[in-house]
């Protein structure tokens, strides 16, 4: 069963606010990780690791860079879980 | 300026099985309080465990630090933050230079939680869930940088090894750092979180705990007759070591000052204490002497004492050979009655109600000792607190850790 992107927003908020402390709120989909969440390397890749688990997709490390903002996770993990 | 800095003690904090902080924990002992109870979950049924009771936390970490914190610390970082933050503030939250301010935080055992768990992810899920902060969590040296982190503290972080005396040892450290001149403050003592299912089974198969299941308040006996062993204990001890110029010119409220410091090593077995005491004794006599002081000045010791059946009795007599005639005038507290063996930080919650006994003059009891083992030559503090001289006062806090690590610590009052 494939995850909406709102809903894929939604689970990225919860993991997000859990690692941060964030509100959930604040994980909009034009936030960058680094600049506007302040997310270290070592928390982005808890992120990636509790994001893969929990929407069952495989987000490879060499990719991770690549996603800059939420809305760019989004996406991966929309069209991965094809 | 060529001699060696006076140490003083400007800040304690601490959460313990009796208490979330130290007044808590203070007060709790003098009361006689045990914090030992039956574990609060289903391992004893699931693993078949032969000892189903520990002193667990009375304030648990979850209650005060943020989640993002409780996810990124072992509990052992966690119990080491939250008691160096009340520390921190006890001493004023000195506006500190962070190149003069260290800080030494052992453990005992370390991030286990971190590894055991992180070991249960990969067999139920394989390789690629195990999280990317598993190593930090579980290094050693974890619970150390976390505290150097929190507070600026650059002149060097410390995590020393010894078993159950590394928090005395990292005492020992922080007065080394200001005798050397490589600090003005160090924020020093110990944590432990390993009441885990795998070391409660593991202390058990060495029989070095009580079984005592069915009085888990009543299982931690030190010097009584019936002792059956020690009681697993978590938390942390913390507290602010300064250099006496350094407090006084900001006007910091000093408890005691650090006098002397005693370090030996039995080189005899992996887990057992040497018969003679040797090394103990060795270790008391090196700190009284580092503290310029004779048997004579000593009131009051908190003892090691764990309960178990050869350990206490092998410190008791040791401390008759080093007081000699001087013990008669000594009361010895063995608080692990109450708060179970903290290991790793066994050292420093000791030494704060060793510190606290010389401010407030009041010896802590030891609880559950309805029959004293007759050869025990020393005068315990049973049941109520015991009133301690006025004027100037000295007392010793031993810790003794497996693998033969002996220190012990003099504080004297101010």
């Amino acid at each position: 069963m494939a995850y909406t992107e709102q809903e894929i927003l939604a689970g990225l908020a919860d993991i997000v606010s859990e690692e941060t402390g964030l509100p959930t709120d604040s994980v909009l989909p034009d936030k960058s990780f680094t600049d506007d969440l302040d997310i270290d390397s070592l928390s982005m890749m808890t992120i990636v690791t509790l994001a893969e688990e929990k929407f069952d997709v495989r987000i490879p490390d060499d990719e991770v860079k690549n996603l800059v903002t939420v809305g760019d996770a989004v996406s991966f993990i929309a069209t991965a879980q094809g | 300026m060529s001699s060696t800095p006076t140490v003083v003690v400007t800040g304690l904090g601490a959460t313990t099985p009796l208490g979330g902080d130290v007044e808590s924990t203070w007060r709790a002992a003098l009361a006689g309080r045990s914090g030992v109870r039956t574990l609060e979950n289903d391992w004893a049924e699931k693993y078949e465990m032969a000892v189903t009771f520990a002193g667990q936390l009375a304030v648990p970490s979850a209650d005060v630090l943020t989640r993002p914190e409780m996810k990124r610390m072992d509990p052992s970082a966690q119990y080491a933050m939250i008691a160096a933050r009340q520390a921190w503030a006890d001493a004023g939250s000195p506006d500190a230079d962070g190149d003069r301010l260290g800080t030494v935080v052992a453990s005992g055992i370390g991030g286990i939680w971190t590894l055991l768990d992180a070991w249960d992810v990969m067999k139920s899920k394989g390789a690629r869930r195990v999280l990317p902060m598993t190593v930090p969590m579980l290094m050693a040296n974890s619970p150390a940088a976390y505290v150097s982190i929190e507070f600026g503290a650059r002149a060097g972080a410390h995590a020393p090894v010894s078993a159950c005396a590394s928090g005395a040892e990292a005492i020992a450290s922080g007065t080394q750092m200001i005798r050397s001149g490589r600090a003005d403050i160090v924020l020093c003592g110990g944590t432990e979180a390993a009441i885990h299912p795998l070391p409660i089974s593991a202390f058990a198969s060495m029989q070095a705990l009580s079984t005592r299941n069915d009085d888990p308040a009543g299982a931690s006996r030190p010097y009584d007759v019936t002792r059956d062993g020690f009681v697993l204990g978590e938390g942390a001890g913390m507290i602010v070591l300064e250099r006496a110029e350094h407090a006084a010119a900001r006007g910091a409220r000093v408890y005691a000052t650090l006098g002397g410091v005693g370090i030996t090593s039995d080189a005899y077995h992996i887990a057992a204490p040497e018969p003679s005491g040797r090394g103990q004794t060795t270790a008391m006599r090196f700190a009284l002497a580092d503290a310029s002081l004779g048997p004579a000045d000593i009131v009051h010791i908190n003892a090691h004492a764990t309960s178990t059946v050869v350990g206490d009795l092998i410190e008791a007599r040791g401390i008759r050979g080093v007081l000699g005639s001087d013990t008669d005038h000594v009361v010895l507290s063995a608080t692990k009655s109450m708060t179970g063996h903290l290991l790793g930080a066994a050292g420093a919650v000791e030494s704060i109600f060793t510190i606290k006994a010389l401010v407030e003059r009041s010896a802590p009891p030891t609880i559950n000792v309805n029959q004293p083992d007759p050869e025990l030559d020393v005068d315990l503090v049973r049941d109520t607190p015991r009133a301690l001289p006025s004027g100037q006062i000295a007392a010793i806090n031993n810790s003794f850790g497996f693998g033969g690590h002996n220190v012990a610590l003099v504080f004297t009052s101010v």
